[in-house]
């Protein structure tokens, strides 16, 4: 009890410090993937995509970023062992932060896919194995994590391949596919408008201090979506029919509507992503906070402070802007393969999975849930070739990711024990 | 500081555009025999060894393309069509480009004059041929926009049209080719046998470069069909 009242502000500030580290990582690495098939398919300037990414980032961190923060705060380790030495929680929450982030920073410098969510998942139950033992672990809740590992590219694979089957059979076998391009895209803008405001509404506003009950919430949605789509319909109205001469569709024309469609997928992603991955900063951050304020009382059940989902927020724009925009100029000119249709399929779909997934407070990872959703357009044969072996290598991440931050998340953990006692 | 993300290296090289490039080469290839053609009539024998010097770079070319595509299709790449009719297809592109040489290896080798007779409908049954080879190369262009869509109903239509198009130029080839036999033959009893002989070996490859181009388009239709 008294180390903490003793070290309290020192353990905020190192906490602090590192979620920032970690969201900084978060935000050089992760950014680049989630932006990375709009710029790809060339929908959106490298510029356009940063932009994008600094504000809806932030909005989705800030807004909806909540929910999941809770399950890395406390989902993870039975809270009530952890009563006698509550500092513990402290040392292991500050260790998870530095390795995840060390463990990101080394996997950036060697150009290894991992994943942000296993780094900080696997850091915490190296952390409580070590430290409190196999007993102090929520096995339930980790199982649940694990499966979410299988489940959200499975999830956003599918529902990848029913959206763009359906654009296939609304627009491209359409007898003019321009037409029900113009036609049929403002739909989709309002899906995009429509399942974003949705679950930042139902879900993530609490902190905000707003107040709505579910038909609230779905009214303004609705109202949204459609605010969304006019918007969608005013851009479109720009676009002309494609002139080239072999193209006997249309297609080039039908590409250039899809490209105003990727702006919103592109916005859709960036939130979905910052709602999701800021968790992973901010989760022991806040555990550090409340542990803190309270003296000690590990099962207290404060809500987030709201500066710190900002300063999360802000770490993650910190990360793209000092790094992370290198990485999605890399990505964006390696996809020459993806047009816009097939890429918004593709993140429309890893969107709505990671957004849903905040929603219901899982932990998700972005990279592998948009592997997913792309494969899935893959298997709607939506996309010319992909390369199976690098799905070899990215479960090759999750294998590794895990130990290395739980064995990182040792280290440190008993290097601050051994500090302060 | 990163050197290859794993998303961008998950999309693999498309074999769709060697492909495409690959029947550019065949297409070039066999037009090239027209002017061959004018040159061997005119006994120009120099400017025929250009033109089969052209004809022979450019099968280099295609036979290059043709092996980078199989290296470059490695069992771990997922694709929209099925691995082996694609292997298929480019074979058989890769024919095209193979029998024009062959063609202008023997009339240059054996300096080969068609009699004056002969001459004109020669040339119109050339015509068709490149025609057909060129109606396939620009279906492979199509196709190419309609890969973008996943492959629809637009890719049946597009097929029968193709289909339809291409037997019809072949056809007409058949015709021109049973008219210049015909012609052919009236002559026989005048030209050298072993002339004669030869002639008809030439008439019958001019022929398959048509047929071959109406390979492409089937397999073209089988590749997109499931």
């Amino acid at each position: 009890m008294s180390i903490i009242a003793q070290h309290g502000d020192i353990f905020i500030l190192l906490a602090c410090a590192f979620g920032f580290f970690m969201a900084w990582g978060v935000g050089a690495n992760d950014v680049a993937n989630a932006m990375g098939t709009s710029v790809g398919s060339r929908a959106i300037t490298i510029k356009q995509a940063i932009l994008i990414a600094i504000v809806f980032e932030f909005l989705g961190a800030w807004l909806a970023g909540g929910q999941v923060t809770e399950t890395i705060r406390k989902g993870i380790i039975d809270p009530a062992l952890l009563e006698q030495d509550p500092q513990l929680l402290i040392y292991g929450m500050l260790a998870s932060l530095l390795a995840a982030g060390t463990w990101l920073m080394i996997a950036s410098m060697k150009g290894w896919p991992v994943s942000t969510t296993h780094s900080i998942v696997g850091a915490i139950v190296g952390f409580a194995l070590a430290g409190l033992g196999i007993d102090a672990i929520g096995w339930s809740k980790v199982g649940q994590i694990a499966a979410s590992w299988v489940v959200s590219p499975l999830l956003a694979g599918s529902i990848a391949f029913m959206l763009f089957k359906s654009i296939q059979s609304m627009i491209f076998d359409a007898e003019d596919p321009f037409a029900a391009a113009k036609r049929y895209v403002p739909m989709y803008v309002f899906l995009v408008g429509f399942i974003v405001s949705m679950v930042t509404l139902t879900k993530g506003l609490k902190h905000v201090g707003l107040h709505l009950n579910f038909t609230q919430s779905l009214l303004l949605s609705v109202l949204l979506g459609l605010v969304l789509m006019f918007i969608g319909i005013q851009r479109e109205k720009r676009i002309a029919r494609s002139q080239r001469q072999s193209d006997a569709f249309g297609f080039q024309g039908v590409e250039r509507v899809f490209g105003v469609l990727m702006i919103f997928t592109a916005c859709a992603m960036a939130f979905a992503h910052g709602s999701n991955d800021v968790a992973n900063a901010v989760g022991p951050l806040a555990a550090v906070i409340s542990v803190v304020n309270t003296q000690g009382d590990v099962g207290g059940s404060a809500s987030v402070p709201w500066w710190v989902l900002i300063l999360g927020g802000g770490g993650i724009v910190a990360g793209l802007i000092t790094y992370g925009h290198k990485v999605i100029a890399t990505v964006g000119t390696g996809i020459t393969e993806l047009t816009p249709s097939r890429g918004f399929a593709a993140t429309l779909a890893a969107a709505t999975t990671v957004v849903l997934a905040s929603g219901t407070g899982l932990p998700i990872s972005t990279t592998h849930t948009l592997v997913g959703a792309v494969l899935g357009v893959g298997l709607a044969r939506g996309i010319a070739a992909l390369n199976m072996r690098v799905l070899g290598t990215i479960v090759m991440s999750w294998l590794i990711t895990l130990p290395a931050g739980a064995g990182l998340a040792i280290a440190f953990f008993f290097m601050f024990k051994g500090i302060f006692g | 500081m990163v050197t290859t993300n794993p998303f961008s290296a998950m999309f693999g090289r498309s074999p769709f555009q060697p492909l495409l490039a690959h029947i550019e080469k065949a297409h070039d290839c066999s037009a090239a025999l027209l002017p061959f053609f004018e040159a061997t009539l005119q006994g120009d024998w120099e400017a025929a060894t250009q033109h089969r010097e052209a004809i022979t770079r450019l099968e280099h070319e295609a036979d290059s393309l043709k092996t980078e595509l199989r290296l470059n299709l490695p069992n771990t790449l997922f694709l929209p069509v099925s691995r082996s009719d694609l292997l298929d297809l480019i074979s058989v592109q890769d024919k095209i480009a193979n029998k024009a040489r062959d063609i202008t290896g023997i009339m240059l080798g054996r300096q080969m004059r068609v009699p004056s007779e002969l001459a004109a409908p020669m040339r119109d049954y050339i015509e068709t041929s490149v025609s057909c080879v060129a109606k396939a190369r620009q279906a492979l262009e199509e196709l190419q926009d309609l890969l973008e869509s996943g492959f629809g109903r637009n890719v049946s239509d597009l097929m029968q049209k193709l289909i339809r198009d291409l037997h019809d130029l072949e056809n007409r080839a058949d015709e021109q080719q049973i008219a210049i036999r015909r012609q052919l033959f009236a002559l026989e009893a005048d030209l050298p046998p072993v002339e004669v002989m030869f002639l008809y070996k030439i008439i019958e490859w001019i022929g398959e470069l048509s047929d071959r181009a109406e390979r492409v388009g089937s397999r073209l239709q089988i590749m997109t069909a499931h």
